[in-house]
């Protein structure tokens, strides 16, 4: 728990449901909390500020904003870990992982979930990622 | 000019020769076609070198002689069939037998060219041979393109009707583990946006069924003379409890006073509101909507306009596409399906073969106008 103590989260979705619970859910966490609706906004904080951790919806503006999200962020904070989540799933046939070597190289994401996470996963991969 | 790769299979160097005089020079062309045909052409003498020209070459076309020294026309036949080239085979054949025909045709042969043949006689059958190749390409191409458009349209309406589920259900889990305590005035503002999210996951469900209904061509149809008018008025009435809110007015302006069409009422309400709503929606506090019904001789024009936000040229761009919403700072807080213009434009376009244009002006507001065409629509 300590290790997620006044760290700095970037989250950027567009459906203001999903920041309101994962604005409560991370500041329960004792983590500081930057909540953006766009990819355009989220490219904006990244020009001024270096989170220690984001949390990107895939579909956006873009289809694919947080692909693109992801990337920009780690060409300019390769070290910051990066979630990706999505309302899209198996049932669509897109499958998204980062689990292989090849996966990892394209998509330039740390981790990849499913949206409806509960609190004590997230806290759990949250904190998995930011240990040294 | 786009080049045909045409394979000739024969034992006799003398036929292999004689049809490539004849094609040499022979072009292939169908009004319905972008582009003429020529033909490249590769001869083999026997089975097996056919077979390992047609492994090295994309052949498309394959003029095939049944009886070959080594393994016989038919069995070169299985092969192409078997290992699914996309090519066409004619078989050319010295005699004529039932039996033959049917193993041939089983196998995918497109036709068979007796021999001897004449010169016209070949040429006519290159040109069907060519034809339905261009023609099964052409389908397979189209299949192909409209699957990728249907995947796409699931793919998103997964995604839009999955986010209020989550949504939904994140509201559901804090309340569940008492997240802010045991009162339950303290979980008003999630029960609420609870009950919004379901609102509009109930009208994305009725948008669905009417696009739904309009593909398929199912809804049932009412269509007789309507007055455009006061069904415009109705949509006002229905719009007026949102107008209020924002401190909207609505008026209509109407040139003459009555303007009839033969159409499917409900068709004409779902335009019109689609048209009043986003009008209502898109406005700014103490704005105005301008509803301008016109007719003449040939046509009925309905503009609606807004005094709103109003789009850039790339918003306009994206505007028809399915589950599109201008999602900006402004935009913040309007819900919708994202189906509306959709739905409003195929009614407009494939039922009535009208017209929707917009202009718009950022922050100034925007104009939709219809145009229907009094005659000449397939309603």
């Amino acid at each position: 728990m300590d290790i997620l103590k006044n760290k700095t989260v970037l989250i950027a979705d567009d459906d203001v449901d999903i920041i309101t619970q994962l604005t409560f859910q991370l500041k329960g966490f004792g983590m500081n909390v930057i909540a953006v609706e766009s990819q355009k906004e989220a490219e904006a904080v990244l020009e001024t500020t270096k989170p220690d951790i984001a949390i990107f919806d895939l579909m956006m503006e873009n289809q694919d904003s947080g692909f693109i999200l992801s990337y920009k962020m780690k060409k300019k904070y390769p070290k910051v870990p990066v979630i990706i989540v999505t309302a899209v799933t198996a049932d669509t046939g897109m499958i998204f992982g980062v689990d292989t070597a090849e996966e990892r190289s394209w998509i330039k994401a740390d981790l990849y979930l499913e949206k409806g996470l509960r609190p004590e996963q997230l806290q759990m991969e949250i904190t998995r990622l930011l240990t040294p | 000019m786009a080049t045909l790769n045409l394979l000739i299979v024969d034992d006799e160097p003398g036929i292999r020769s004689g049809i490539r005089r004849i094609l040499t020079d022979f072009c292939v062309d169908f009004p319905f076609l972008e582009e003429e045909f020529g033909f490249n052409i590769i001869d083999a003498g026997s089975g097996e070198d056919a077979i390992d020209i047609i492994e090295k070459n994309a052949i498309d076309i394959v003029l095939l002689d049944n009886k070959l020294p080594g393994m016989d026309g038919i069995e070169v036949l299985e092969y192409i069939n078997k290992k699914q080239y996309d090519c066409n085979v004619m078989m050319i054949t010295s005699y004529a037998s039932l039996d033959l025909a049917i193993k041939a045709t089983n196998n995918g042969a497109y036709n068979f060219v007796p021999k001897p043949f004449t010169p016209q006689e070949l040429k006519a059958s290159i040109e069907g041979i060519t034809k339905n190749l261009y023609l099964r390409r052409m389908t397979k191409q189209l299949n192909t393109v409209g699957k990728q458009i249907r995947f796409q349209f699931l793919s998103v309406l997964s995604h839009e009707l999955k986010s209020p589920i989550n949504a939904i259900e994140g509201y559901l889990r804090i309340m569940e583990d008492r997240q802010v305590g045991n009162n339950l005035d303290d979980y008003e503002l999630m029960i609420q946006r609870s009950l919004e999210r379901i609102k509009g996951m109930r009208t994305l469900i009725m948008d669905m069924l009417d696009l739904t209904r309009l593909e398929s061509g199912k809804k049932a149809r009412d269509v007789k003379k309507v007055n455009l008018v006061a069904l415009m008025k109705v949509s006002k009435d229905t719009m007026s409890p949102m107008a209020i809110q924002k401190n909207l007015k609505i008026n209509i302006d109407t040139d003459p006073n009555e303007i009839f069409y033969i159409a499917d009422q409900q068709e004409i309400e779902i335009i019109f509101n689609n048209l009043v709503s986003n009008a209502v929606k898109y406005n700014k506090d103490n704005g105005d909507v301008n509803c301008v019904i016109r007719e003449d001789e040939h046509s009925i024009t309905i503009s609606v306009s807004d005094t709103g936000i109003g789009m850039s040229e790339d918003d306009i761009s994206k505007l028809f596409q399915d589950f599109i919403r201008i999602k900006n700072e402004k935009t913040k807080g309007i819900s919708g399906s994202g189906l509306g213009l959709t739905i409003m434009k195929k009614i407009v376009e494939d039922v009535y073969n009208g017209t929707v244009s917009v202009t718009s002006k950022e922050d100034v507001g925007s104009t939709f106008t219809v145009k229907l065409p009094k005659i000449s629509y397939m309603g």
